[in-house]
């Protein structure tokens, strides 16, 4: 999970390979999956986006084989070893993998029980925060014009006032949503997505 | 609504009504700008002609470019001359209008952007195919998704008929007919021939000429008013014809009770309705992960906010400058605002610098429809080939008992989507037609409002509830749609007004013009009822499949 390398043929440097080049931090081995089957060797993971024929081939739910009791690895990848150099898309699916095990056991794992608290713990509360003060502001046209027309700076009134404070509201969460996902999921996401995908080949 | 009383009108002969002249240089602007837009889908049409290519345009945009594009797919030219058009007349009533359409994108990045590009691979119903493999679902998602674009494909067609016809100068029924069916042969052919990638370039032209546009128009307004926006404020005020109250709400929702609760009818719409629109949804596929797909937002967010913040500026300014009475005159829904204001700002008319920038910002006007229509396109053509056709009709069980015909290639499929894009095309030119009188806002509140019913519960039940079933999926979007369309057959818009569809009977009982309010709660409780008397449980593997993929990114496409 630490370092990928985005040297993949025929794939070109993409912009989105942050997470590549320096990224293992001190704090990342503790965002590993704890109860997550991890194949001994490190196995070449798959670049992020795939090449159009490869795409085709998602990994469906194979039929249900019995858990074949996936041995419980501590955190995986030792530093010596990281996965590295992604080969061009393997276009093989999760075959012989229990698919459906490996997505119900990625869901227990603790660590993205992490990502989907802090995910939703920021989300389901500013979603509902905003869309009420939205839903307040269009209301109080209605229900209190008075108070809306009263005058604040020059020709500016109370309606103005709240109005451009939507706009503000508007860029101010945006970037603390982002920033929010940048500090508390991006890596752990990243992290878990090619664990996941390693247990799926 | 203020009356324009036809004696000031005839008692101030217009200022600055377009004359002639200046229409030779639109004209030529306007050619300009179909031979780039033709140029680029040529160019990049010969890219590929895979699946991924036509829907998703190789997947591999920055967010830089997504964030142009969707800013380019969102801004139609109902927001660039309409809301400034509204601002101009009724003031901040127009500035309300405008908030919603922002607001919502705040939907679209926290609960949507990253989680549908993750899980899904072309279209909307990709989502809920992840969880919910039943074709009634695909059917459904995809049904709605055709019935979203082609009302907002009427919107725009509708729209650009008066326009370009108003543009060019000539108010005729036969200009505006053979702009509409012009308009409608130029976006197929950028849609079949060009796919994704040629669209999602042309968006990005338009884009960024729409604002560098709105940014030139401003710097002119504000050095005209020496940087004081509050004499800006003052001096539109003066001129409205309406004083203080147009600096103040209800101008034009405040009349009765029932206008303002179709507000926030319409308010509810907006807010809710960006996150279930299609073309805005396929989008987030043509970067590469979900990080892009949020960052595109983002980019998106503040090219919308700062291109509303600036309408606001236009619409006072075309006030201020122009008078609410000239741009009524002019054209009564205000949409020629921005123009005028240009004709003002370059020097007035006769200046040659009146005439380039009132051609410019035509020119501008005009790619702004193209390109939203060819976005619009393709979106109906893909959720047409790619879910009702390949995911629900070929696989459908034969009443004989025979096999069904089965998923058909991706080839086969884009090719039906080729051949969809050409057909919904000429639906919409014919629906056009004869929708000409219908209010063009009222046709996109009502997109908003259909697409915040049917498409935005199915979604988020999908994502987030874990118990969600193929019932649910299937009643959500139906419980939505259906009450969406009757309410608004039933409402002042289609009888029972002197501006409705048929305004010779009256068989309305829905007072609001905008379902919005009604329908949207509906769409909710259907999924909620129908997941609950579902006779099987939700399959709690592929809940788990698809929180994996959509939060972590896991196998996606």
């Amino acid at each position: 999970m630490p370092q990928q390398q985005t040297s993949s043929p025929g794939q070109g440097q993409r912009f989105d390979w942050w997470a590549a080049p320096a990224a293992a931090t001190a704090s990342e081995p503790a965002a590993v999956p704890r109860r997550t089957a991890v194949p001994a060797q490190p196995v070449p993971t798959r670049p992020a986006a795939a090449h159009p024929a490869a795409t085709g081939a998602e990994p469906v739910a194979a039929p249900v084989v019995p858990p074949a009791a996936p041995p419980v690895v501590p955190p995986p990848a030792p530093a010596a070893a990281p996965p590295v150099a992604p080969q061009a898309p393997a276009p093989t699916p999760a075959s012989g993998t229990d698919s459906t095990e490996v997505y119900r056991s990625v869901q227990a794992s603790a660590a993205f029980q992490d990502i989907r608290r802090s995910y939703r713990a920021f989300v389901f509360p500013t979603s509902g925060a905003f869309l009420g003060w939205y839903l307040m502001y269009v209301a109080a046209e209605a229900a209190a014009p008075g108070v809306m027309r009263s005058r604040v700076a020059g020709p500016l009134n109370v309606a103005w006032v709240l109005g451009l404070l939507q706009f503000a509201t508007t860029f101010l969460l945006t970037w603390l949503y982002a920033r929010n996902a940048r500090t508390k999921r991006d890596r752990a996401a990243l992290g878990l997505r090619w664990d996941t995908q390693d247990q799926l080949r | 609504m203020t009356t324009t009383s036809g004696v000031l009108s005839t008692a101030t002969p217009p200022p600055v009504a377009p004359t002639g002249q200046h229409h030779g240089l639109a004209i030529v602007l306007f050619a300009v700008i179909v031979l780039v837009t033709l140029g680029i889908t040529l160019w990049v049409g010969r890219q590929g002609s895979a699946a991924e290519d036509f829907y998703t345009g190789g997947r591999d945009f920055t967010p830089l470019q997504n964030g142009f594009a969707l800013s380019g797919d969102y801004l139609s030219a109902a927001s660039f001359l309409g809301v400034a058009g509204l601002i101009a007349l009724y003031g901040y009533d127009g500035v309300l209008y405008s908030i919603g359409f922002l607001v919502a994108w705040l939907v679209v990045l926290m609960l949507v952007a990253e989680l549908v590009r993750n899980a899904g691979r072309y279209t909307l119903a990709d989502v809920l195919e992840l969880r919910l493999r039943h074709r009634k679902v695909r059917a459904a998602a995809g049904g709605a998704s055709v019935v979203v674009t082609l009302l907002y494909l009427v919107a725009q067609m509708v729209g650009a008929g008066s326009l370009v016809a108003l543009l060019l100068g000539t108010n005729s029924a036969q200009a505006r007919t053979w702009t509409i069916i012009a308009v409608g042969a130029l976006m197929i052919v950028y849609v079949t021939i060009g796919g994704m990638r040629a669209t999602t370039w042309i968006q990005i032209v338009k884009a960024f000429l729409l604002i560098a546009g709105s940014v030139l128009l401003t710097v002119l307004l504000v050095v005209r008013f020496h940087g004081d926006l509050f004499d800006l404020m003052r001096q539109a005020a003066r001129h409205s014809g309406a004083g203080q109250r147009y600096l103040e709400p209800g101008l034009k929702y405040g009349a009765t009770f029932t206008s303002r609760l179709d507000f926030f009818s319409l308010g509810l719409a907006l807010v809710l309705g960006t996150a279930g629109l299609p073309h805005i949804l396929s989008r987030f596929y043509t970067v590469p992960t979900a990080r892009a797909a949020r960052r595109s937002t983002m980019w998106a967010i503040g090219l919308v906010g700062g291109f509303y913040l600036m309408a606001i500026a236009l619409g006072l300014g075309a006030t201020a400058l122009v008078g609410s009475a000239e741009v009524r005159h002019a054209n009564s829904a205000g949409n020629t605002a921005v123009p005028l204001l240009a004709l003002v700002l370059g020097g007035g008319n006769g200046s040659t610098g009146g005439v380039v920038l009132f051609a410019l910002i035509s020119a501008i006007a005009f790619a702004t429809i193209l390109a939203v229509v060819a976005g619009l396109t393709l979106a109906s053509s893909a959720a047409f080939a790619h879910d009702i056709w390949a995911g629900a009709w070929r696989v459908r069980p034969r009443r004989d008992g025979g096999a069904a015909a089965g998923k058909p290639t991706e080839q086969q499929e884009v090719v039906v989507a080729r051949f969809a894009a050409g057909g919904i095309g000429a639906v919409a030119i014919v629906i056009s037609l004869y929708a000409q009188q219908l209010n063009v806002a009222f046709l996109v509140g009502l997109a908003f409002a259909v697409a915040a019913s049917s498409n935005l519960p199915v979604l988020l039940y999908s994502l987030f509830w874990s118990r969600f079933t193929a019932r649910g999926a299937v009643w959500a979007v139906y419980g939505g749609l259906v009450p969406a369309i009757v309410l608004v057959f039933f409402s002042p818009v289609v009888s029972g007004s002197k501006v409705a569809l048929f305004p010779g009977v009256d068989f309305h009982w829905f007072p609001l013009e905008n379902p919005g309010i009604v329908s949207i709660p509906l769409g909710f409780l259907a999924g909620w009822i129908g997941t609950l008397t579902s006779p099987e449980p939700a399959d709690a593997d592929r809940f788990a499949e698809l929180e994996v993929r959509a939060l972590t990114g896991a196998g996606a496409a």
